[in-house]
């Protein structure tokens, strides 16, 4: 496998950033990381993952779809997209980046949605393995190895030097354009990191959670659930988990007034809120057990019924550390889990 | 203690003096607390948990478990009586329908100050003598107790509780904080550095509403910012500007309200320092209308609800005037 010294990971960086837009992870200093337009001297933060998922990159919080501009009794209708430019999101984790598949489905099955689409033809995704796993994870659970992330490469680390394989033409041509800088390398040293991982990922309290229980053809069991009660019992009705999360994909449009004509943008929309899917007559979802059964029937029951038996969830464990009551799709599972 | 709190709320469950308990229930790991409502003396036993990671201040939930048939316990540490005794002011709780028993405070502990220190694979924290052993898949680490302190705990401004029926552990006194410290800072700055702090931290908002959810003092039936005939509601900034005009319209809607809880920062995803805001017209109003303390007390008249003759005439205008 092609190799790199992880001293020189700036030169890689800066010979990516040369040509196109580079995003990384990097620390900041409340000492949680987030993707940043690389530039000079910027550091990968080793954290493990990021607060945002890598989902913006592809179908961002607020986007601007149409402007509409009224002149007497003519409207006048204006393509505010701008075609995107090649970019590259690098060391995007395992979970992260089986969250694209997912999205994939939503966005790019029949009618296509062109606005995710033209993002996604033109980012690449430079994958990083994990080697550290937190108490949160739960990637294998949707059967996502960690320790060899999807993604149109990927990339390993052995404490030493960085490995890259490509996955696809689009990841061979990445790498091609800065195969200068790397040399062939022996991954021994690199296997036995790997096997390593795989042992911590094992050892981790989430690692028996499974899906078996779970699926398309539950609707009626899960929905009907007596425990619903309880589990929305102290929920917020914040977006935290909704906004942390790679796969939740619920967007709402409106129109916006600015005075001077009007436009017509996306954002993201949370199941959580008391104006979701609000109709003429109003939220169907009269009170927070039902938008809390909303959030995680979709993913372990509506999704996989719709998708072939994909979950819409791929163990990232952001809405584990990030919901200020702790209430997660775990707690869910287990409570509510019919064996 | 916890057991001592266990074993109180099942004899007031017994003798019928409540119906139901609020407390913390035990989570996946040693820190994911969840506030729960407790029916039974079993489900207690099994589930309630009062240790260091038991943060989570439950007086906004009695807003509606007070309007429930019975009476609820409701365990509160001092910092929480602020915002239960706010509440009361407000009439937003039936102070009749709960039954409440002060219980120590914090220091608290925050599980991302222990994960920004590279500690991850935590199986299991430990507290002895004020050093920290954390139990993780990678082996065991140590870190000093006070360096995972919650920030709201770290500037407690009160041992305290204002309202009681009862009380378990040593009462505490009011404590001289060091809650002004960094809006001071932040007062000394240039206005350039301050908005430039400002846009910093606001800028990473991602509208998760959490820290307006949270505040006990957001109590509203329906924020002007979710009700679509407000013509303010939105989702999506129009743009970049509108976070910050939303969290300082929020910090100017419970200004005079807000009792310094620290529930905002605690719950911010993205760790701004929310509290800061409040903090500041906390620190503005106890120094233009003489000291006062949200929650202190049911019955005085507050600053911004007074109007009397000799009110300051604080502000820019008013300076200009004078000239």
């Amino acid at each position: 496998m092609l190799k790199i010294s992880l001293d020189k990971l700036d030169k890689l960086f800066e010979a990516v950033s040369a040509s196109q837009t580079l995003y990384i992870p990097v620390d900041r200093e409340d000492g949680a990381a987030e993707y940043k337009k690389y530039e000079s001297g910027m550091k990968l933060s080793s954290a493990l993952n990021t607060v945002r998922s890598a989902k913006d990159f592809f179908f961002p919080q607020t986007e601007n779809l149409v402007d509409f501009k009224m002149e007497g009794k003519n409207i006048e209708v204006i393509d505010v997209r701008e075609e995107s430019e090649d970019f590259v999101i690098f060391g995007v984790r395992a979970c992260d980046a089986r969250s694209f598949t997912i999205l994939d489905k939503v966005f790019l099955c029949e009618p296509v949605d062109s606005y995710y689409k033209n993002r996604r033809d033109h980012g690449t995704v430079v994958t990083m393995a994990c080697t550290r796993p937190a108490e949160t994870c739960f990637c294998g659970t949707f059967g996502i190895d960690a320790a060899a992330p999807e993604g149109d490469a990927a990339c390993y680390s052995d404490g030493e030097s960085l490995f890259i394989e490509a996955h696809n033409e689009k990841g061979q041509k990445f790498i091609d354009s800065v195969a200068s800088l790397f040399e062939d390398g022996d991954t021994a040293k690199l296997e036995a990191v790997r096997e390593k991982t795989r042992e911590v990922l094992k050892k981790l309290p989430l690692a028996n959670l499974t899906t078996d229980n779970f699926g398309g053809d539950k609707l009626n069991e899960y929905f009907n659930s007596d425990k619903w009660g309880e589990l929305s019992e102290s929920c917020l009705g914040c977006g935290t988990c909704t906004f942390v999360c790679p796969t939740c994909q619920c967007y709402d449009i409106k129109d916006f007034n600015t005075g001077h004509g009007i436009k017509r943008f996306r954002c993201w929309d949370s199941c959580m809120y008391s104006d979701f899917t609000k109709m003429a007559h109003g939220n169907p979802r009269l009170t927070q057990l039902e938008r809390f059964r909303q959030r995680f029937m979709h993913k372990l029951v509506y999704f996989p019924a719709n998708n072939n038996g994909e979950f819409g969830c791929v163990g990232c464990g952001r809405c584990l550390s990030k919901c200020p009551i702790s209430m997660n799709i775990v707690k869910v599972m287990k409570a509510l889990e019919v064996k | 203690m916890q057991e001592a709190m266990i074993n109180r709320a099942k004899q007031l469950l017994a003798d019928g003096t409540v119906n139901r308990v609020i407390g913390w229930k035990r989570g996946e790991f040693a820190y994911d607390i969840t506030p729960a409502v407790f029916d039974s003396a079993d489900e207690l036993d099994s589930d309630f948990v009062f240790d260091d990671f038991t943060a989570a201040n439950v007086s906004k939930y009695l807003v509606k478990e007070s309007k429930k048939e019975g009476k609820v316990l409701a365990f509160l540490k001092p910092c929480d009586t602020y915002s239960f005794n706010q509440l009361v002011k407000e009439h937003r709780v039936v102070r009749e329908n709960v039954y409440i028993i002060g219980i120590p405070g914090g220091p608290k502990l925050d599980a991302e100050k222990i994960k920004a220190k590279g500690i991850t694979g935590i199986l299991g924290v430990k507290n002895e003598n004020y050093t920290l052993k954390i139990d993780t898949v990678y082996g065991e680490e140590t870190m000093p107790f006070y360096e995972a302190v919650l920030d709201k705990c770290a500037s407690c401004k009160s041992k305290k509780h204002v309202v009681y029926d009862e009380l378990m552990g040593d009462e505490g006194d009011v404590l001289d904080s060091d809650r002004f410290d960094m809006v001071e800072k932040l007062e000394n700055m240039t206005a350039q550095e301050r908005y430039d702090f400002w846009r910093e931290q606001l800028s990473k908002c991602i509208r998760c509403n959490a820290c307006r959810n949270v505040c006990p003092a957001c109590t509203c039936e329906k924020c002007v910012f979710d009700n679509p005939a407000s013509g303010v509601e939105n989702k999506a900034p129009a743009d970049s500007f509108e976070e910050n005009m939303f969290h300082i319209i929020r910090a100017f809607h419970v200004a005079g309200r807000c009792t310094d809880c620290g529930e905002c920062s605690r719950v911010c995803p993205q760790n701004i320092p929310l509290h800061l805001l409040n903090r500041k017209f906390i620190k503005d109003i106890n120094e233009l209308y003489g000291n006062y303390q949200a929650g202190e007390d049911t019955t005085s008249r507050a600053p911004l609800n007074d109007y009397r003759q000799d009110d300051c005439e604080a502000g820019i205008v008013h300076e200009r005037g004078v000239e």
